[in-house]
């Protein structure tokens, strides 16, 4: 049974720092990590190999500059067991519509998959597209905003679906794309032997040829968005540190704050 | 010899001015001698470059594409009203503002489509909040909303009737239905705009977004696509008032059997939320952190929240320390909020909780170290010990409201 995780490595946002004087980002020396809600993924990817036992396989993909290796090799590290790089200069600008399709044609090639796990968005777009948008891709179900995963068999699985309320309980059949959260489980750290096997292992890389990508959907060219202007929000409007006893502050902060209140 | 993107240093303007290295948001960009080179497996063409440089020596080039089908037969602007329980969610009526704004700019109708089983009457509700019109569908297999059918009708929908624009909310339905729509109908779609605007001349619509958790904003266009999609969190628009004596159409719609047919199943909706109020939808949230030192003074917390009315949030150390259950984690591993007034009450603003929060109207935070970083954000700020000032800011609201 063929278990794949779609993962992005994106720059650390901790240590995103604004220069004071220019106003804009440094990003001098920010490291790359896998994207926080993808570990969840790679986390329950793994869980679900080690219930199915024998015969299952975890395969980690990602699409990306040369350098994302680093975050499959991750990946393997924590017990996946290969690893596909999609990278390719002619996927360089591609929108989440692209970004999905080239993923749902590298998962394709790889073929009779069972379940596919992604983060609920990545850290830095913040999107939360990518993963619907690979299962339409390939026309096969999904339950976004997984919490947990209450019975699973070869044919068919029942999760849970966190909402803003609650959650919901849903029966899905195989394959299914699952979108996770941080909730369904604490990711483990690498093993010794998991990075000596990260280490040691080959991670192929796919282009846009391997994949059999129609070259007006890829890129910047066959991407239906574009972005027009980038720039540095205005930095928030400088606070008001009020001072002295508690209670003088608390009654001065609660008729600042009463319209609020009211309202 | 490798493949050319299509970006381009123009050597003979490049002044080595190094302003494209600063904005690069992918440390894409080097200086070698005076001149900018661009790491090609970094960049990812988004352009932050061409924008920032005043010598136009930076450019990309972008494939002119063959017109696609007549873009002038998309018209209107669309709202993708959420339901549940039969009830239309708050944010529905928010993108209305929004889209009444738009539809304005554009001379075209603002419309509505709801699906739901027994709804007439909210969609009664949405054309008092400024729709001209309202597609309605209705089926038992609408009730809840479910992957399958949503995605289906939704899409049947845009492609009979064409429109413009299409807005849905950043919801956990909105997120897991609009995504599937938009790549069915090879459109472009672009998630949490905080800004939305019709460009005076090309009469197309401006998508502003934050990236990289809020430290860099970027305008996205998708020109040559329709409809133009965008969806966009709670609370980001304003509710306009309801106008009962508005008029308005209801057009309703019916499908085939198969249409409605879902591979998933909901087998059951389970609520949980302790407080009455929802976290994306309060209007005041009132936040704990490592501060409260153990679980049963997050009663503190709750207090005052309850007096305001006010959901109650969590920072990541509050929540992984099992004081309180993770839907109330506020941050960039748990919900991102933009409420009218947000009390942080001992948090000390780890980066990744301000991400979460710092779009909010009005920040209160009380803290007892005067360096912690969520005095960084903070409209008012308060060191001191939060058990003294909080009790007393209560006892002071309690007043106020009554």
């Amino acid at each position: 049974m063929k278990i794949l995780v779609l993962i992005k490595q994106v720059p650390d946002t901790t240590d995103v720092k604004i220069d004071p004087e220019t106003n804009t980002l440094k990003r001098e020396g920010v490291e790359s990590i896998i994207n926080p809600f993808d570990m969840y993924a790679i986390e329950e990817a793994i869980r679900l190999k080690e219930r199915f036992g024998e015969g299952a396989e975890v395969v980690a993909v990602s699409m990306g500059p040369p350098q994302a290796e680093a975050a499959l090799r991750e990946a393997i590290s924590m017990g996946c067991d290969s690893a596909i790089l999609l990278s390719d200069r002619k996927f360089a600008g591609s929108d989440t519509w692209a970004t999905s399709y080239v993923l749902a044609q590298a998962i394709r090639k790889l073929g009779d998959y069972k379940v596919i796990f992604c983060g609920k968005q990545a850290s830095d777009g913040d999107t939360a597209q990518v993963g619907p948008g690979v299962s339409m891709h390939l026309d096969i179900p999904q339950v976004t905003y997984v919490k947990r995963i209450e019975k699973i068999d070869e044919k068919e699985a029942t999760v849970e679906r966190m909402t803003e309320e609650g959650y919901d309980i849903v029966e899905t059949p195989l394959p299914v794309l699952f979108t996770v959260v941080k909730e369904i489980n604490e990711p483990r750290l690498p093993s010794l032997k998991g990075k000596m096997k990260a280490k040691k292992a080959e991670i192929q890389v796919w282009g846009a040829d391997e994949v059999s990508c129609d070259e007006d959907k890829i890129g910047l060219d066959g991407s239906p968005t574009r972005v027009v202007k980038i720039f540095t929000p205005p930095p928030r409007e400088g606070g008001q540190i009020l001072e002295g006893e508690p209670d003088e502050i608390a009654k001065e902060l609660a008729s600042l704050l009463k319209d609020v209140v009211i309202a | 010899m490798a493949e050319k993107l299509p970006i381009e240093v123009i050597l003979d303007k490049c002044t080595g001015c190094t302003l494209c290295v600063k904005v690069c948001p992918f440390g894409a960009i080097e200086m070698k001698e005076k001149k900018a080179v661009i790491d090609l497996t970094k960049c990812t063409l988004c352009g932050a470059c061409v924008e920032a440089c005043k010598f136009d020596a930076i450019i990309i080039e972008k494939k002119e594409e063959a017109p696609k089908a007549d873009l002038s037969s998309y018209k209107d602007v669309w709202v993708f009203a959420e339901q549940k329980k039969g009830k239309v969610q708050s944010i529905a009526f928010e993108l209305l503002g929004k889209g009444r704004e738009l539809a304005d700019k554009l001379g075209s109708d603002l419309c509505a489509v709801l699906l739901g089983d027994n709804v007439e009457e909210e969609a009664k509700e949405l054309i008092a909040r400024g729709a001209d019109k309202v597609y309605l569908v209705e089926s038992a297999k609408l009730k809840a909303y479910e992957d399958d059918p949503y995605t289906k009708v939704l899409t049947e929908l845009i492609s009979k009737y064409k429109p413009e624009v299409v807005l849905c909310g950043a919801s956990v339905i909105g997120r897991s239905l609009i995504s599937r729509v938009a790549v069915t109908l090879r459109v472009g779609l672009t998630a949490d705009c905080t800004g939305l605007d019709i460009d005076d001349k090309e009469k197309i619509l401006l998508q502003t977004r934050p990236a990289f958790g809020g430290n860099i904003m970027a305008t996205i266009i998708s020109p040559d696509y329709r409809p133009q999609m965008a969806t966009v969190r709670h609370k980001v628009m304003k509710e306009p008032e309801a106008d009962s004596k508005r008029k308005g159409e209801i057009i309703k719609e019916e499908y085939p059997e198969d249409v409605y047919t879902s591979r998933t199943h909901l087998i059951d909706i389970v609520e949980e939320i302790e407080e009455t109020v929802n976290l994306a939808e309060a209007d005041i949230i009132v936040s704990g952190g490592r501060g409260l030192g153990a679980k049963e003074n997050f009663s503190v917390i709750k207090d005052l929240a309850l007096t305001l009315n006010a959901a109650v949030g969590a920072s990541r150390s509050a929540v992984d320390a099992d004081w309180i259950p993770y839907s109330h984690q506020v941050g960039q591993t748990g919900k991102t909020v933009c409420p009218k007034l947000y009390i942080a009450c001992g948090i000390s603003g780890q980066i990744q909780h301000l991400i979460g929060m710092k779009s909010s109207d009005c920040i209160v935070a009380i803290n007892k170290d005067p360096e912690a970083p969520i005095f960084s954000v903070a409209t008012y700020g308060i060191v001191g010990d939060l058990f003294k000032v909080v009790p007393v800011l209560n006892e002071q609201f309690k007043q106020i409201l009554n």
